[in-house]
């Protein structure tokens, strides 16, 4: 495979990442998503969009995050030199709130009133009913009723927040039949309402739109790793589901040959037991949710489900641009499975007094895995992309503490 | 002539619009599907619409969702569909076979292949969803080379910059989806789809059935006199649901209950117009 000139110059006018990406949807969107490709560009090319973007993400998120070096656990590791990029501070509890916040100006810069969105753990329904609050616009969060059950904390901050939580039944009743349902409103919508995707996938423009707002966990990360020791990381380390917060971090370093990349999946219950939400290590090419990219799916193309004890990483594709990263070898993919996310949250709670998401678990359970035997001026920088309030009730169970 | 030609041709000799009936294959179950397909012609389908079960329909409403997801839990696959086309082109030559459905199954299969095993079963045409004229190049080029019809879709959102590049390279027939929404839900006034209907054929010559939202015989009546064919899936598909028993198992007379549907919309069709 030939080896591109710039691994940043992604995807072409087609939304192609490679074989990856692409529009693969209904004729009646095909309209929809053009119009939100024209309105992403002219908002790109436009200072004042990412200078109002800029002002709610400064005041607003509480943005920049904070470049923390982690000593305690650098101790513990014996080796390489720990940063975590702390996304996990930002309001509503996770990196999701810069796209969402992102997309959310854009279709009120494009007049559209109705906003959906699709969740899983109910991260991404928070930070958009959270958005929708901020600029007064009505919220429709599609969740599967078995997610529903399993989050009940995010689905009663939905509703605090002004957002209609609306119970997907169909198919297995997870995220990707949220989105399946939120693909269908809005073909029945098309007049009125924007739909906020909440991660690096779906047609084009959405893998790059939300790639380039969640970038600002990148460049801040460059500038603030260059203060603190003035050059660039050797390693960056983050978790997969869907990919945004990696991509976030990794895309700003791309075209660094010296910063090794590592995405690290869910490997649920392990890779061989298939019940797994890792969809590079144990799935194949395929075509959902408007995308061509890498599924969990069977020799018969029909989709199955996702297994993690993270909620967040429970989905059975992930973006197209981290296909395509996966075989241009650029980025290593890896996975971790329930158990050792669990020990690597109980660390991080211990040694420096910060309970991380599962989400991030499985990337700093990664860490622990390499950190150990690399050399002591070797920097790895963490995405701690979200906090682990939301999974202390799960947490508990798995370690059969009775709250 | 491809099959579908022929009988867009006879239906216009006859002066007349064609029945295109929906129905998911395996739904229920293998048995009672062959069953439901073997007697469709009969009943006055002129076009057999068969629907490739997929787990993640996303532009189909309840009712397909619910038959796709009862045929893959019999164990449907798309092998098994083409198996089923074949075993119905035995006993019937004339009447055109389009399948439609989603493109995963069809890219696992591998699109070359699919197109040459899907032509040799007795397939005359596709409709895959969410394949716009944007991405279908991979699949446009196998059928073409092996003479299957890759019927595209027009909607309510397809303007005039879109139509023509919707119609460019289309063949078969056009299937105009009538609302901006997902399979058995709204239907559209007879007014608006006769609107759109004529927009169309200053597009284009190929024949323009029109799906979605069609439910009762006057509903097929009423579309039947703007275009050449009506397209009724939801209907009949809900009509089978109601019956199942408890389990989900075809009651005895399922068959006959959905035949006689279908024998009422071509009734009602045939009322419609006179050449």
């Amino acid at each position: 495979m030939q080896v591109p000139n710039t691994f940043c110059g992604g995807p072409d006018d087609r939304g192609h990442f490679g074989n990856y990406g692409g529009r693969f949807v209904a004729e009646t969107l095909m309209p929809l998503v053009l119009r939100v490709e024209a309105a992403y560009a002219e908002a790109r090319s436009d200072p004042s969009f990412q200078a109002e973007l800029d002002y709610y993400l400064n005041h607003y998120v509480g943005r920049p995050s904070p470049l923390y070096f982690a000593e305690r656990l650098t101790r513990h590791f014996g080796g390489a030199k720990l940063y975590f990029k702390r996304d996990e501070l930002n309001h509503t509890g996770a990196h999701k709130i810069n796209n969402c916040l992102g997309q959310v100006l854009l279709a009120r810069r494009m007049g559209r009133r109705r906003i959906i969105a699709e969740t899983g753990a109910g991260q991404h329904g928070v930070a958009t009913a959270t958005a929708c609050a901020l600029f007064d616009l009505p919220c429709i969060v599609y969740m599967g009723a078995t997610d529903i059950e399993r989050q009940k904390p995010n689905v009663f901050r939905m509703k605090l927040l002004g957002a209609e939580v609306v119970p997907v039944h169909s198919g297995t009743a997870t995220l990707k039949d949220a989105m399946n349902e939120a693909l269908r409103d809005w073909v029945a919508r098309v007049d009125d309402t924007f739909y906020v995707i909440g991660t690096v996938a779906g047609p084009h423009p959405y893998p790059m739109m939300v790639r380039d707002f969640q970038s600002v966990i990148g460049r801040e990360t460059r500038s603030q790793l260059e203060l603190a020791e003035g050059r660039l990381p050797d390693t960056l380390v983050a978790c997969i589901g869907g990919g945004s917060n990696a991509l976030g971090l990794f895309y700003p370093f791309l075209d660094e040959p010296s910063v090794a990349m590592i995405g690290v999946e869910a490997a649920g219950h392990g890779i061989e037991t298939r019940l797994h939400a890792a969809s590079l290590t144990g799935g194949a090419p395929g075509v959902l949710h408007g995308n061509r990219t890498y599924l969990l799916q069977n020799e018969d193309g029909q989709i199955r489900d996702a297994h993690s004890i993270s909620a967040g990483l429970d989905y059975p594709g992930i973006g197209p641009e981290h296909a395509w990263l996966h075989e241009m070898g650029r980025v290593q993919y890896v996975s971790i499975t329930d158990r050792e996310a669990l020990e690597a949250f109980q660390l991080a709670s211990r040694l420096e007094g910060i309970i991380p998401a599962l989400e991030p678990a499985h990337a700093l359970a990664q860490v622990a895995k390499i950190a150990p035997s690399l050399p002591r001026d070797h920097l790895i920088v963490m995405n701690m992309c979200g906090r682990g309030d939301k999974d202390i009730f799960a947490v508990a169970d798995h370690l059969g503490v009775r709250l | 002539m491809s099959r579908i030609e022929r009988r867009f041709a006879a239906l216009r000799e006859e002066g007349r619009a064609g029945l295109v009936t929906y129905l998911t294959a395996g739904d229920p179950d293998r048995g009672t599907s062959s069953r439901l397909f073997a007697g469709l012609s009969a009943a006055g389908a002129d076009l057999i619409e068969i629907g490739m079960p997929f787990s993640d329909p996303m532009a189909d409403g309840a009712a397909i969702q619910q038959a796709g997801q009862r045929a893959l839990k019999r164990g449907m696959t798309l092998r098994r569909t083409l198996a089923m086309v074949r075993e119905l082109r035995c006993a019937d030559d004339a009447t055109p076979i389009v399948l439609m459905g989603y493109y995963n199954p069809i890219y696992r299969y591998g699109p070359e292949a699919f197109a040459r095993d899907a032509v040799s079963a007795g397939v005359d045409g596709l409709i895959v969803v969410d394949l716009p004229p944007e991405e279908d190049a991979e699949l446009t080029g196998p059928a073409r080379a092996t003479g299957l019809d890759l019927i595209r879709l027009a909607t309510p959102t397809s303007d005039d910059q879109r139509l023509p590049r919707i119609v460019e390279g289309a063949s078969g027939f056009i299937y105009y989806v009538a609302i901006a929404g997902i399979t058995g839900t709204r239907s559209a006034d007879p007014a608006s789809i006769a609107n759109a209907v004529d927009r169309l054929r200053r597009f284009t010559r190929l024949p323009i059935a029109v799906g979605f939202g069609i439910r009762t015989p006057e509903q097929a009546a009423a579309v039947a006199r703007a275009a050449d064919a009506a397209a009724v899936g939801s209907s009949l598909v809900q009509r089978l649901a109601l019956n199942l028993d408890a389990q989900g198992r075809a009651k005895p007379g399922l068959v006959d209950a959905v035949l006689a549907d279908v024998r009422a919309l071509a009734a009602g069709i045939r009322s419609a117009r006179v050449g």
